[in-house]
């Protein structure tokens, strides 16, 4: 059980720099994930944590020690691999036993813990097979299962879920949560699917390009996104997004349509000004269709066309024609809707995101 | 009329049938048959005397067979052995080769390139106990100021005959290791890192266990190969000297062709087949248990 701590750290492949200098505190039994899209460097950083790959500069320090240049076996971490990594010529009970064996452990000992583990994911009546006679979501679990029986400081997962099918996906995401809640260690985890990184952690990192776009609470990142990146990568649908122009108290779309200015920005706004104006599916709907954020002052209406619609049975997802492109919007109890039919669309600007064109930065921080 | 009578699969497997009757079954039975006759090249009505199992009494009970028999295990074990550590050794260094793997790869196959006469007639050279390179370098370096008699002492000559052999084939157990670690998954061997092991012990769980089918393939072939060493042999000492280097097949050759004795010479090489045959299923044994092991799907 151990804090970890990211100082500046950077990560070069020759002259290649794909973190550059990234800070992160994660506190002592929490759970954090690392998302964004491929090639963001969370990965990579997972892996530095790891002591699978060099540091090239900055320091990470597990606990309080500095564990730059520490091989992993001096770390006392844990990792579970996407390609879960069992060893084939072991069973499940060695597999799961292994890193005890290697720490000179006594077999009673290592036996009562792997059948510790072993009840914990379910795996009892699997101890004595091998990995190939294993099903991928069994696989995954023994590797969860090899993980705890060490008791580590730090759980480290590397998109552990990517490989198994939706179904599954569920069920051990469920298993992680529950897993976390009985060990109480920290958990740093790496996923690209900003789902399992909201269903999952107490905290997410969203990466992009080796450098933290934000860190926060999955409500924080969802409801309040520093940048345009963040807002477009959480959430899903994604928000829908467009480049508007500040004019006569209104935003103006390039396709000329217009939305007054919401409340909250009415003081900050000037003439002219150029911003990307975001909204989320959830707070673009049907009039009557939708949750009401209670402002009713900052709800605009506009009639606008139905592209097509994908029912879900307890919603439907609505495009709808705007500005030149569809736009998504989730319809609370749903009801048939015709393509090409028009209807009346409220926009809840009380829940609308602003962003610099420019930076990409949002208004209100 | 009759031909078109049988049916066309017989017909169509005639010509090949005919073929394998001509060079292995006719060659095979033969050479089986004059086993059990006293058949000398120089007497060819001998070949129509049948003599029952007297050859095979004669070899059994020949002291200089059984040494020659038990040399060629010898040789076969120490070879193999040393060619296995060797090409690990290779493979493992080469696999870490982080630029020019593609040319050491091509450079490790070199020896299996030369023809094994002459590998015997380059060694033979370098062994020379007058103007040999080895000795000339010993003495040059101040090792010893003796001329060693490498070919000339019976079991110097033997280490002479293991060392070219050794230098002649090792990258068969090289190329055939180096394949497995190129196609080893790198996960589990991060897993092992993570669950606590030095590199060594990476090695000894993890990497070997990986590897192992690859060394049985290799020492397979191998073995077949080593056992029926016959070509760097008769060039280097012809199984002198006085017999101190004679293995199976030099002394089924000597039988054969030098004392004419082709009978007795077929029933030594129906023995040296068995040999062979008892480490192929050995090895296959192996390889079997090391491959169910690792799960491999191949």
């Amino acid at each position: 059980m151990a804090p970890v701590s990211l100082k500046k750290l950077v990560k070069r492949y020759g002259a290649l720099e794909v973190v550059h200098g990234i800070d992160l505190e994660v506190k002592d039994r929490e759970f954090i994930a690392l998302v964004g899209p491929s090639g963001c460097g969370k990965s990579t950083t997972l892996r530095m944590i790891a002591g699978l790959e060099d540091v090239s500069g900055g320091t990470i320090e597990i606990g309080d020690n500095v564990v730059n240049d520490l091989p992993p076996r001096a770390r006392n971490i844990s990792m579970v691999f996407q390609s879960y990594a069992l060893y084939p010529h072991m069973t499940v009970g060695e597999n799961m036993g292994f890193s005890l064996k290697i720490a000179g452990r006594p077999p009673e000992e290592i036996k009562e813990k792997v059948a510790d583990a072993a009840a914990i994911l379910d795996l009892t009546h699997l101890l004595e097979r091998r990995p190939s006679q294993l099903s991928g979501g069994q696989r995954q679990r023994v590797a969860m299962g090899r993980a705890i029986v060490r008791r580590p400081d730090v759980f480290l997962f590397d998109e552990p879920l990517s490989n198994l099918d939706a179904k599954l996906r569920t069920q051990v995401r469920t298993e992680i949560k529950k897993l976390h809640a009985r060990m109480q260690a920290t958990m740093i985890y790496v996923t690209h699917d900003q789902v399992e990184a909201m269903t999952l952690s107490d905290r997410i990192v969203i990466m992009r390009d080796g450098h933290i776009e934000q860190v926060g609470t999955p409500e924080e990142v969802f409801n309040r996104p520093l940048t345009k990146f963040v807002a477009g990568f959480i959430g899903s649908p994604p928000m829908n997004m467009d480049d508007v122009t500040v004019a006569d108290g209104k935003l103006v779309f390039a396709s000329g349509a217009t939305l007054p200015i919401p409340p909250k920005f009415r003081q900050s706004l000037t003439s002219g000004q150029k911003l990307t104006f975001g909204l989320r599916p959830d707070d673009f709907f049907p009039a009557g269709h939708g949750l009401n954020s209670g402002d009713a002052e900052a709800v605009a209406e506009l009639e606008l066309p139905v592209s097509i619609t994908e029912p879900l049975g307890n919603e439907t997802l609505v495009f709808v024609g705007f500005n030149g492109r569809d736009w998504v919007s989730r319809m609370l109890n749903p009801r048939p809707l015709p393509s090409g039919q028009s209807i009346k669309m409220s926009f809840d600007l009380s829940q609308a995101h602003l962003f610099d064109l420019t930076t990409g930065k949002s208004l209100v921080a | 009329m009759k031909l078109s009578r049988l049916s066309a699969p017989v017909l169509l497997l005639f010509p090949a049938f005919l073929v394998l009757a001509a060079v292995v079954v006719v060659p095979l039975a033969l050479s089986f048959y004059s086993s059990f006759t006293p058949f000398r090249l120089t007497k060819p009505e001998s070949l129509y005397v049948f003599i029952g199992l007297r050859n095979y009494i004669t070899v059994i009970s020949s002291w200089d067979f059984w040494v020659a028999f038990g040399r060629t295990v010898l040789f076969l074990t120490i070879a193999l052995n040393a060619e296995m550590l060797l090409g690990l050794g290779l493979a493992l260094l080469v696999s870490k080769a982080v630029r020019g793997q593609r040319l050491l790869r091509t450079l490790m196959m070199f020896p299996m390139m030369f023809s094994p006469v002459l590998v015997g007639f380059q060694f033979k050279f370098l062994f020379n106990d007058n103007i040999g390179l080895i000795n000339n370098a010993l003495q040059s370096l101040g090792l010893t100021d003796q001329a060693i008699p490498w070919l000339i002492n019976g079991n110097l000559a033997l280490f002479s005959i293991t060392v070219a052999e050794v230098w002649s084939s090792t990258s068969v157990f090289a190329i055939l290791i180096l394949a497995g670690l190129l196609a080893m998954p790198r996960d589990p061997i991060e897993a092992a890192h993570v669950d606590g092991c030095t590199p060594l012990q990476t090695f000894r769980y993890v990497t070997w266990p990986y590897l192992m089918p690859f060394a049985f393939i290799a020492m397979t072939i191998r073995s077949l190969d080593v056992a029926r060493a016959y070509d760097i042999v008769k060039i280097m000492t012809d199984g002198g000297p006085a017999k101190r280097t004679e293995l199976l097949w030099t002394l089924v050759g000597r039988t054969a062709y030098g004392d004419a004795r082709m009978g007795m010479a077929n029933a030594m090489a129906y023995f040296a087949i068995v040999l062979s045959i008892l480490f192929t299923v050995y090895f296959f044994r192996k390889l079997a248990a090391a491959r169910q092991q690792i799960g491999a799907e191949w």
